[in-house]
């Protein structure tokens, strides 16, 4: 599903943020991504999520190397991810309803298809009854749940996740992860940068660690 | 296989639903911004509609002055007075030679009797006339030369010709002046031509600039919407609308504007043709003059948003 083939990326103001990077997931695997702030795991993201490009090497998406992808074909290639943000990214003056909807409204879905399906996922997150409700009016744990919603939405076939619960307590955080395990369960591929040490061995799945932009152990 | 890698089929008619739905979409979500936010949506709108209400009333001031210049085409004849010692009979005489001329179209005889009445009925001294024992005026004869006498030079020839006949007094002949009319009103619907076009070039920057900031203002949103998936198609259709919502306020406002000077001007304008004892009506934007005012704002509207969106959109990183 996911190829880094020795990629690095620099940034004219920093420097090297990733160097010589390589690993494989396989489709529906689950893997988190650790190591310290500015280890380069958001950058690592940016890069699946056709954000950022690579300097050198290459990243494999779906078999499709991103380097080469022209810039016509990059929605339709996001549309086979669901991002997920710490910050959440939603959108304050759009209800609940209308920020989840927003990945089916671009991909061209129906109106009567688009209510059912926004639907579902909220209900897969515990949040049905909530359409009507804007951002600001949740908690932090209930938007980023708007979050996950809206990234798997579209049933997309990988999961992108930038420290998705680092605003949340444990036991929200519990939750969340817990969430992603289901989505994997389906056969959904998901990669998880955390800092978390504690939740994530406490689950057991593979750990991709970045140290000052080498991976250390995957 | 696997919930996840189940396909999304979408058939074609739901594709084409959901492609109307979200055109549908933001033509009304962009109409719902701009009432949203009434004050900036109102001044750029006035702005817009005083550019084009002034395009507009350039174009109306040319066309009220080609239906004058118009009038005067159709006298483009000439007068050939006759001697006030010619009588009716001798008058009756010389119109029928007249036609059989063949440079000659058309030609109507104008009697004493005619011209007193008609100079009656138009002058207002119709009671200093009854004081007159006798009609002071002489018979006219209005000549039309034919379609094949454009060149100024023969028709000259023509007036010459009747003129050395005996019994004509004097012909008038109102050609260069008329020539001179219509090469000023052609410099005139040129100048109005090259000003509507730079109004045109305002309005399309004008816009250009609101849709820029609306831009910059919802960045969040169209950055969300590309990471989610959206083509620039989709992310710019919004925007795209704004300019078509901005433009066709902006183009109905101008043709109030326009209707409110016309009405202004009329009564000025009625009294001045009065005073010239001929009958001028203003004339007003026809529907087709109207639809094309409405929509040539809303064109300018879309072009001033697309323009924009045209190299803004790729400043908003990511792809």
């Amino acid at each position: 599903m996911l190829k880094f083939d020795h990629v690095s990326k620099r940034y004219p103001e920093t420097g090297d943020v990733l160097t010589e990077v390589s690993f494989e997931m396989r489709r529906g695997e689950m893997a988190f991504l650790t190591g310290h702030s500015g280890a380069g795991k958001s950058t690592l993201l940016k890069l699946i999520a056709m954000m950022e490009l690579a300097n050198r090497g290459q990243v494999f998406l779906d078999g499709q190397n991103l380097n080469r992808l022209s810039p016509r074909k990059i929605p339709f290639m996001r549309r086979k991810l669901g991002l997920i943000f710490q910050d959440y990214k939603l959108l304050v003056d759009k209800t609940v309803f209308d920020n989840v909807a927003l990945p089916l409204m671009v991909a061209g879905y129906g109106r009567h298809d688009i209510a059912k399906r926004v639907r579902a996922a909220l209900d897969k997150v515990g949040l049905l009854g909530k359409e009507k409700k804007y951002p600001l009016a949740l908690s932090g744990g209930e938007q980023q749940r708007v979050g996950i919603a809206r990234a798997v939405v579209n049933k997309p076939q990988m999961i992108l996740a930038d420290e998705p619960t680092g605003n949340l307590d444990p036991e929200l955080s519990q939750e969340v992860m817990h969430l992603f395990e289901q989505f994997q369960q389906v056969g959904v591929t998901v990669l998880i940068a955390s800092h978390d040490l504690f939740l994530i061995k406490k689950m057991g799945y593979r750990i991709l660690k970045l140290d000052h932009g080498r991976l250390v152990n995957g | 296989m696997t919930k996840a890698q189940v396909k999304n089929n979408i058939g074609f008619k739901d594709k084409l639903h959901a492609y109307l739905f979200s055109h549908l979409h933001a033509f009304f979500s962009s109409l719902g911004r701009l009432v949203a936010s009434p004050v900036s949506s109102i001044m750029t709108v006035i702005v817009l509609a005083v550019a084009i209400a002034l395009a507009a009333s350039f174009y109306m001031v040319v066309a009220n002055a080609k239906q004058l210049t118009g009038s005067i085409e159709a006298s483009n004849q000439l007068s050939v007075f006759l001697k006030a010692s010619v009588n009716e009979q001798q008058g009756r005489e010389f119109f029928r030679e007249l036609q059989q001329h063949s440079n000659i179209q058309s030609l109507s005889y104008i009697s004493k009797q005619q011209a007193l009445q008609e100079f009656k009925a138009q002058s207002g001294f119709g009671a200093v006339l009854e004081i007159l024992s006798d009609n002071p005026l002489p018979i006219v004869i209005q000549a039309l030369p034919k379609d094949s006498l454009k060149d100024n030079f023969e028709i000259k020839a023509l007036a010459t010709e009747i003129g050395n006949h005996p019994q004509v007094d004097v012909v008038q002949l109102d050609m260069d002046w008329l020539r001179r009319l219509q090469a000023i009103m052609q410099m005139l619907g040129r100048g109005v031509m090259l000003i509507n076009a730079l109004l045109a070039i305002a309005v399309i920057f004008i816009t250009g600039n609101t849709i820029r900031l609306e831009l910059q203002n919802r960045k969040d949103e169209v950055l969300i919407a590309k990471l989610v998936g959206a083509t620039h198609a989709f992310v710019q259709r919004p925007f795209i609308y704004t300019g078509f919502w901005i433009g066709l306020a902006a183009g109905l406002c101008a043709w109030l504007i326009l209707l409110v000077l016309l009405w202004t001007m009329q009564g000025p304008v009625e009294q001045l043709s009065l005073l010239y004892h001929s009958q001028f009506d203003l004339l007003f934007p026809n529907l087709l003059e109207t639809l094309t005012i409405i929509f040539s704002s809303s064109l300018l509207g879309v072009l001033g948003a697309w323009s924009v969106l045209l190299h803004q959109l790729n400043l908003i990183k990511p792809q």
